[in-house]
Order: C-alpha cells, then structure tokens, then sequence
C-alpha cells in the first residue's frame, strides 16, 4: 500500500508532465522541468535513495534548469505551432504502453526476493557486515574479514560498492563525463581567439571549388 | 540579475551554506549518504547560482575558465593515478588494501575519500565549464 504522501507526488509529477508537454510558452515549460526534478527527488527521498535524490534535486532542479533557460536565451521563447499530426501520436502511445507493459513484469518494490537482490548484493551485505561487527568488537581481530573474501569496512555500504568493489566503473562514469565536457566545449565554445584569425576569404574559397 | 537586491542578498547569503553541504557530503560520504558526483553537482550548483546571480563576469574572476578546464582534467588524473600507485605497490589496480602498510581497512578509506575527491572535482569542473560554454554564447 503506497504511502498518501506518494500518491500526492506522483499526481503532481503526472499533471507536470501532462502540462509540460501542452505548454507553449517554453519559458514556463523550462521551470516547470525544474520542479518535475524537486518531486521525482521527494519521492527518491522516500523510497531511502538519498543519493539518488541528492542528485536530482541538483542537477535535475537546479543545474540543468540554468542550461535550459541559458539555451532559450540563444533561442525562441515560444513553441513553433505545427498542426498537429497522428503519426507521432500514435508512436508514442505505443511506446508507453510498451513501457508500462514491461514494468509489469518487474518485481514489487522492496520485494526482498528479487532477482537482482539475490545475487551480489545479499554476498556484499554479508561481508560487509560482517567486517563491520568484528571492528564495532575492535582490537581482538582488526582484519578478520570472513572467509577469504575480503571486506572494505565501510560504515556505508554504497559507497564501498561505487568506490571499491566497483571501482573500475565508476573510474569508467567519470571517463564519460570527461568525454561529455569535451564534447560540449568542442561544440558550444566560442573562443577569443576569433579576433587574431584573419577572416577567410569565403568568397574565394567558394569560387575555387 | 545584479538590481534584483533580494535575490543578491539571499543568495549572497546562502551559497557559503550550499558549498559547506557539498564539502560534507563529500566528505562524509563513507559514512552517509552522498559521495563525489552529489558533491561536485551540488558544489557546481553553487558556483552556477553565484553566476547566474552577479553575471559572467564577476563569476571569472571568483572561479577562472581556465582552472575549472584543468580541473576537469585533474579529477580523472587523481583517480585513475590513485589505481596506478596501488599498480605500482604490488596489487590491483585500483586496489586500495596496499595504499596503507599497516592496515587494509585504512588503505580502504584512504583510497575511496581520494577517489571520491576525484570524481567531485570532475564533476564540479564539468558542469562549470558547461556553463560557462552556453551562458557564454549568450554573451555575443
């Protein structure tokens, strides 16, 4: 049984939505993006992924809301009205229904039988747990970590996951995000340099070839 | 923005809060929620508002282009260089037991806060530089 307080938030997010897509003026459209961000991160608060909402309420809400107003300040402030066409309608509704249709199949939330908690994650626990109580005990046996396996023995078991026992991928996110910044320098910049370079003879260059 | 007075003075007012609360989630993040990405977006998100606040400007001369482009830069480095140093004491790379002599554990911490503080500036210096190529664009 979902809590009220979830059910307030995702009506909310649903008339967001709905009112995002029908609005015109992109202006509005731009901040009402913003708080899409701030309730989708209300309700990561309450399902515990504290991190998860952290990042929604920053970028979601607050970063990627400056770059869509810095954005519509290059642009127009108004949609283009186009007439309006079936065909998209129709891809679209199909797609959803997919979507819908394959959360079907996913298990209930918090389902502790889930497939992926049955795994790695119930192995990490485990260690990590115990690491965690034979340190609380301290002294007697620092570095005992179980059978073999070894434990990084942090209070935080998702930060030991993220940096440690998945250290490779998330030094492979930061790669990306690297290589997205460059991306987006390559493309947006506007270097001072302009100035120095003579301007080309574009009309030569056009005649030549 | 610079004429709106309540908007100068709140902000003025809460941005050293905003970057205290990245400096903590960063910091603490072995031991709560948070880590290097929550840190260096809510960090970026600071120096943005500061931006958006008291206009370009002003903003390169708090937080300068160029460092915030090395920065992108330097993040990767620490991290990947933390993987190396653990390469070169023997293990793994990225195995953080060996960066402490006397106690895995503490090679543990020690190799997750230097890692974590990698990423964060990563993501600091890439939403900023971000910002600064689109806000900048607006400027001509």
């Amino acid at each position: 049984m979902p809590l009220p307080i979830e059910i307030v938030l995702f009506i909310f997010l649903l008339t967001t939505a709905v009112v995002i897509a029908r609005l015109e003026d992109l202006f509005a459209a731009a901040m009402l993006t913003g708080i899409f961000s701030l309730l989708s991160a209300g309700l990561f608060t309450i399902m515990d992924a504290v991190d998860v909402a952290f990042t929604e309420a920053a970028v979601g809400a607050g970063v990627a809301t400056v770059f869509i107003l810095c954005t519509l300040s290059l642009t127009a402030k108004r949609e283009y009205q186009q007439p309006t066409r079936i065909l998209p309608f129709i891809v679209v509704g199909i797609t959803g229904a997919a979507l819908i249709y394959g959360t079907l199949d996913m298990p209930a939330y918090g389902d502790p039988d889930a497939v992926p908690h049955g795994h790695l994650s119930a192995k990490f626990i485990e260690i990590e747990e115990k690491a965690f109580l034979s340190q609380d005990k301290h002294a007697a046996e620092p570095a005992q970590h179980g059978s073999g396996e070894k434990a990084v023995g942090l209070p935080n078991i998702v930060t030991s996951i993220l940096a440690s026992y998945r250290g490779y991928d998330t030094f492979g996110e930061t790669a990306v995000i690297f290589t997205a910044t460059i991306g987006v320098m390559l493309l947006l910049r506007t270097r001072r340099r302009e100035k120095k370079v003579s301007p080309p003879n574009r009309d030569q260059m056009e005649t030549t070839s | 923005m610079r004429e709106k007075i309540i908007l100068r003075v709140v902000s003025k007012a809460f941005i050293p809060f905003i970057f205290l609360f990245a400096l903590y989630i960063q910091f603490h993040g072995d031991f709560g929620p948070g880590g290097g990405f929550q840190a260096g977006v809510v960090f970026a998100a600071g120096i943005i508002l500061y931006g958006v606040i008291f206009g370009l400007d002003t903003m390169r001369l708090a937080v300068p282009e160029r460092l915030m482009e090395y920065g992108i830069v330097l993040g990767l480095i620490l991290y990947g260089g933390v993987g190396i140093v653990s390469l070169i004491s023997g293990a793994n790379f990225l195995d953080y037991d060996v960066l402490n002599a006397h106690d895995p554990t503490h090679g543990q911490h020690l190799g997750i806060l230097l890692v974590e503080l990698g990423v964060g500036i990563t993501v600091t210096c890439a939403m900023t530089t971000i910002f600064y190529a689109l806000a900048g664009r607006g400027e001509k």
